[in-house]
């Protein structure tokens, strides 16, 4: 498997890379660490004439941690799980992450790309989701930030135009909440047959789910017990359309998120500050 | 910002295993393809060509990557670790490798390369792994011949010596 034939980039600004997307639309894509794309390209899945990499970019290797955390495009993935602060400004993204793939593709794969690869059992579009966080997409014009839940629009589909390029995405910093994730997968690395997040504040739950829906999607719950727990997750289960695929029946799915989901809750509430 | 045209074929230069290597690629060339045929480092093998198998691990600038899934142009002025680098003289093992030949930890051997790479780089950041520690990392890689077993058993076994050669040479 190789891929089709494309012109290759190397920007050295910003500019350059979104003068790029600007001047060719559809026919141009970004590749950062490549740990999704590039098999998107070698299966030619993606076909695209022109291929332009940003990672030699300065100023795109930027993790900076206020009101929000915002983690620029450059940023890698083992790079963010390194972060000695993130298991206190996004404890959620210090669970989930581990379960991205693997040590050697974490390691060149960027935060941002997986954000706009978008596969719907992905970690990291599960937990901008579940946190309500922003995606910062660019031309050469001008900027916008669009919140998770408008961001991704299908499998694979999102709401970045094609002049448009990630530039970051942000979370809002933990303030005290009971977070949890858990994910079901057929061996450690895999992409999940079903994936959850929680976050617990005492008013409220969020809870969200991947590998099901064609998006991954977030419900707020008020605080729940017991039945009405059980019932809100087996509404939710069913609304999530699951299908059968060759990794697991829609009925397995829905008895996971049921399940996962509960225990997932609890661990969220009982985790609270 | 040069374009480089998809139907030509430009210099990548970048270090292998300590040594300047050149050679010529088309953009669409993944980085395992340059290894394998352009320069002639056959040591690092090629299986899925999407980043599942984990055969051809290598190191780019200290972190793990899958060869597969980057393009030779992506590395240009990197410096590279293939299997070749390992051993620390053409007739003898490394620690590691003796390790994985005495505990029979490879049989056909296809994804032994890439197994060494990661295991290589991990028990560098890594000095006193615990069992589940080893078979996380080695989950990034598929192997149809050991059951994983042996694999793992060498890797703890290695990590042991190299500690107590660390530990002797930091008494000397």
């Amino acid at each position: 498997m190789k891929p089709a034939k494309f012109d290759f980039v190397r920007a050295d600004t910003l500019d350059e890379a979104l003068g790029v997307l600007a001047n060719e639309g559809t026919d141009a894509r970004i590749i950062a660490g490549g740990m999704s794309f590039m098999a998107m390209l070698n299966m030619r899945l993606a076909r695209p004439k022109v291929l332009v990499d940003i990672m030699r970019l300065k100023g795109l290797a930027r993790i900076d941690i206020g009101k929000d955390v915002t983690v620029s495009a450059g940023i890698r993935q083992a790079q963010l799980l390194a972060h000695p602060e993130l298991p206190r400004v996004l404890p959620l993204v210090s669970k989930g992450l581990p379960f991205t793939g693997h040590v050697q593709t974490r390691a060149r794969g960027t935060v941002c790309g997986s954000i706009a690869h978008a596969d719907p059992s992905a970690e990291l579009p599960l937990c901008l989701i579940a946190l309500k966080g922003q995606v910062h997409l660019r031309t050469a014009r001008k900027t916008r930030k669009v919140p998770a839940e408008e961001f991704f629009t299908g499998m694979m589909a999102t709401a970045k135009a094609d002049d448009e390029m990630i530039e970051a995405i942000s979370f809002p910093a933990a303030k005290g909440e009971g977070t949890a994730f858990s994910e079901i997968a057929r061996r450690h690395g895999d992409f999940a047959i079903v994936a959850c997040a929680a976050v617990a504040t005492e008013k409220s739950i969020r809870f969200a789910v991947g590998g099901v829906a064609d998006v991954p999607t977030a419900r707020d719950f008020p605080l729940l017990e017991g039945s009405a727990l059980d019932d809100a997750l087996n509404t939710l289960a069913w609304e999530l359309d699951a299908r059968d695929d060759v990794h697991a029946s829609a009925r397995y799915r829905r008895e996971l998120v049921r399940r996962i989901g509960r225990s997932t809750i609890e661990e969220a509430l009982r985790c609270r500050a | 910002m040069p374009r480089l045209s998809a139907d030509a074929r430009h210099t990548v230069r970048f270090t292998l295993n300590g040594r300047v290597v050149e050679g010529e690629a088309e953009p669409r060339m993944q980085l395992s393809d340059f290894l394998r045929h352009v320069i002639g480092a056959t040591g690092t093998h090629v299986g899925c060509e999407h980043g599942v198998c984990g055969a051809c691990t290598v190191e780019v600038d200290g972190m793990l990557t899958r060869s597969c899934l980057t393009l030779a142009l992506q590395v240009e002025g990197a410096s590279i670790r293939t299997v070749e680098g390992l051993a620390p003289a053409p007739d003898r093992l490394s620690v590691l490798q003796a390790a994985f030949r005495r505990h029979h930890a490879l049989q056909c051997g296809f994804c032994t390369a890439g197994i060494l790479m990661s295991l290589d780089a991990f028990l560098k950041t890594t000095p006193d792994p615990d069992e589940d520690a080893v078979r996380d990392l080695i989950s990034g890689h598929v192997c149809r011949c050991t059951g994983y077993t042996p694999i793992v058993q060498a890797a703890l076994e290695a990590a042991a010596e190299l500690k107590a050669i660390q530990e002797e040479t930091a008494h000397a």
